[in-house]
């Protein structure tokens, strides 16, 4: 960045800055740090989430995206070492005060994972598992109608209603991946975070998913961890490059692959390294 | 063939040498497999002669000689039913000499026995048990009071192990328990059909006793049951519970790695060592009954502790990482992640942990002699705090006894064991059927 001339490098700072006036970020990432012990994995990164948008967090492996990603909802508490500095915030609460209930900020904050990993149940179980345990429905109707719902959202409905009681393990993996999306969303998130949620797919399943993120997209606010330059080119509005714990750079999608202003930004997605 | 730049020139797999690599492993393979085959046709072997061996030994002491005998029910010696309430009538038949019929009887079967020592001996050939035998037929059916009835009466445990083969009657008098004289009656008993051998249920239903023929593991069964049924509602919410606690809540530090070590070390502690320690605590601090299931059962849990432990740990951990992340991030609270998702998947690893632990604990013996379970006790135990002894101590006991007729005791004991075992572990493989599933 140093390399940078002044006038390149206010203007990156300006650009966020246009959106950000218009409208209050859903969440927002202000100076976060995050350490595993004595490693530095993520150094100072600014960023917000919007509603009704997408953001894909690109960068090569072990940049620190997939970290930053699970800070959002807190899933990283559970490893001992790691600790976070910085804010953080939901709706402008800050996420890391102590006042804040991980539970129910888990249950707002949604989150889909790298492998499909459908609970070893059956299908409705799956997606009324999370309705139950926060006890989003009073009757049996109730939760039938969210497990529908949900399973329609995920487009997952019309393949699965005749065998709701099969079990979630059974289906193929690209079926499994949106049973995860519908189990997600069954409990009505506002922020749903994607941890490279086709790595594990082919192309078919893969055009599936992207599919359904573009529909999701209207209701929540979405984050997307990718490796795949042109999925984040395809589905997101806003990218978010990192690279070596640092963000880099983070813009429209369309003007960070067309003109992106750091060198290694281009470097990155020219495919010249990473 | 070989040039000096082995590595540019092309591999030739068809060279004689290929070839004789080849061969020396498809020999290698076959030799693997054939040890293999051994060393199961080994184990097999030992398992079968054993289980032969104990079977061929025990069954006889499911069965016991019974001898055909007309005796005479008088109402002067018995008591009058139709003149006395059930309870006199019962306490009038305990009274009765019920040797005494028998031995009138005899004197009719055996006109020469006449010298009072001869008809002594005469008695002899049948069990003491036939007190009970004839006063509980007596008391059931008070009607037979002043007839004369044909009745299976027990036979001695020496004319039994006659009966059975057990003892050579070729052997010299003096080297052998039954007389020529006994031998002689059994004979003419034999020759008349009145000698058979029949099913003995007893056994099954009693307590211990001086004579085998009147002894019975029921006593040892349900003191193991008392003794295991504690051990199992200490051992398993413990066990459990610790095994969850280390896996996923306890921080990584050097206490935790300690309590490690000091499980794993405990698992291998020699079982009386904890017969030791539960004197000292539970009857020497705590004062709690001697002999008792509850203090056998605390005992056996501490002996079990451990290997629950280490087998639950291996099963919590086994669950994939992944099914936590998916319930933590749907919002379960560390105690629903646990409850709802990784206890289900990892039940069957902990049942079949507790199972070996409680198969341990059923065949265990040396703790048990520390605390006293070792007692004679007749009676069958009424509850955990009641005197009772253990199916491996019965089994220790009853092997410990001079009598012929208990080795074949011992090894019908040692059936009822094995039974009781496969029990156990059919029940605990169902358990593991319903909770296994696949992810």
């Amino acid at each position: 960045m140093s390399a940078m001339p002044d006038q390149l490098s206010r203007m990156t700072e300006a650009m966020p800055e246009v959106t950000q006036t218009t409208r209050t970020p859903k969440m927002a990432a202000r100076d976060v740090h995050v350490y595993y012990g004595e490693t530095h994995a993520v150094k100072g990164v600014n960023l917000d989430l919007h509603q009704d948008e997408v953001t894909a967090l690109i960068g090569p492996s072990g940049c620190g995206k997939s970290t930053f990603l699970r800070c959002l909802n807190r899933m990283n508490d559970t490893v001992a070492t790691c600790r976070v500095e910085g804010s953080i915030t939901l709706d402008g609460k800050d996420i890391y005060d102590n006042k804040i209930d991980v539970v129910q900020l888990r249950a707002r904050v949604g989150m889909v994972f790298q492998k499909p990993n459908p609970f070893p149940k059956s299908i409705y179980e799956n997606v009324a598992y999370g309705p139950r345990i926060h006890g989003l429905a009073e009757t049996r109707l109730d939760l039938d109608e969210i497990v529908a719902t949900s399973l329609e959202k995920a487009g997952l409905w019309n393949e699965v209603k005749d065998r709701l009681d099969t079990p979630g393990t059974a289906l193929s993996g690209g079926q499994q991946q949106r049973l995860c999306i519908a189990r997600a969303i069954a409990v009505n998130p506002e922020v749903i975070l994607m941890d490279e949620p086709c790595s594990a797919l082919d192309p078919i399943a893969t055009a599936r998913v992207e599919a359904l993120i573009e529909e999701l997209k209207g209701r929540y606010a979405i984050a997307i961890v990718t490796h795949s330059m042109q999925q984040a080119a395809r589905i997101s509005q806003k990218t978010a490059f990192f690279h070596l714990g640092n963000l880099v750079e983070m813009g429209e999608t369309t003007q960070i692959f067309t003109t992106p202003r750091e060198e290694r930004t281009r470097d990155y997605i020219t495919g010249r390294f990473g | 063939m070989t040039t000096p730049s082995k590595i540019d020139s092309p591999t030739l797999w068809d060279s004689k040498e290929m070839q004789r690599r080849t061969a020396r492993r498809y020999r290698q393979e076959r030799i693997f497999r054939a040890a293999g085959l051994g060393a199961v046709a080994i184990s097999a072997l030992f398992l079968v002669v054993l289980l032969g061996n104990i079977i061929s030994q025990g069954t006889g002491g499911f069965f016991q000689t019974y001898i055909e005998t007309e005796v005479e029910l008088p109402v002067k010696v018995l008591g009058d039913p139709r003149t006395m309430t059930p309870e006199e009538f019962a306490n009038s038949v305990r009274r009765a000499n019920m040797l005494g019929l028998v031995a009138k009887s005899l004197e009719e079967t055996f006109p020469e026995v006449t010298s009072r020592s001869e008809k002594r001996a005469l008695i002899k050939i049948f069990s003491t048990g036939v007190r009970g035998q004839l006063a509980q037929f007596v008391t059931e059916n008070p009607n037979v009071v002043g007839t004369r009835q044909k009745l299976w009466l027990l036979a001695s445990d020496d004319i039994d192990q006659v009966v059975k083969g057990n003892i050579d009657t070729e052997t010299d008098e003096g080297d052998r328990r039954v007389s020529d004289r006994e031998l002689a009656w059994l004979q003419k008993l034999e020759d008349a059909g009145r000698v058979d051998v029949k099913f003995h249920t007893t056994f099954l239903t009693s307590g211990d006793s001086r004579n085998p023929e009147m002894a019975g593991v029921w006593g040892a069964v349900v003191g193991s049951a008392l003794t295991l049924f504690v051990t199992l509602i200490l051992a398993f919410p413990v066990g459990v519970l610790t095994a969850i606690y280390l896996e996923e809540f306890a921080p990584q530090n050097r206490f935790t790695d300690f309590l490690e070590i000091n499980i794993n070390n405990l698992a291998a502690v020699p079982s009386i060592v904890f017969g030791l320690l539960g004197l000292a605590v539970f009857i020497g601090t705590m004062h709690l009954p001697r002999s008792a299931p509850l203090v056998g059962g605390f005992t056996l849990a501490l002996m079990t502790l451990p290997t629950i432990i280490i087998a639950s740990r291996a099963a919590i951990k086994a669950v994939p990482p992944s099914i936590r992340d998916a319930a933590r991030g749907l919002g379960a609270s560390p105690m629903q992640v646990i409850f709802h998702h990784v206890l289900p998947l990892a039940m069957p690893g902990i049942l079949t942990g507790t199972i070996i632990g409680m198969a341990q604990a059923l065949g265990e013996t040396a703790p048990l002699l520390m605390i006293g379970m070792v007692a004679f006790i007749v009676d069958i135990p009424s509850g955990i705090t009641g005197a009772a002894t253990a199916l491996p101590v019965q089994v220790y006991l009853w092997a410990d006894s001079p009598e012929r007729a208990f080795a074949e005791k011992t090894s019908a004991a040692i059936m009822v064991l094995l039974f009781f075992l496969i029990m156990m572990n059919a029940v605990a493989i169902k358990l593991r059927q319903k909770f296994e599933r696949k992810w």
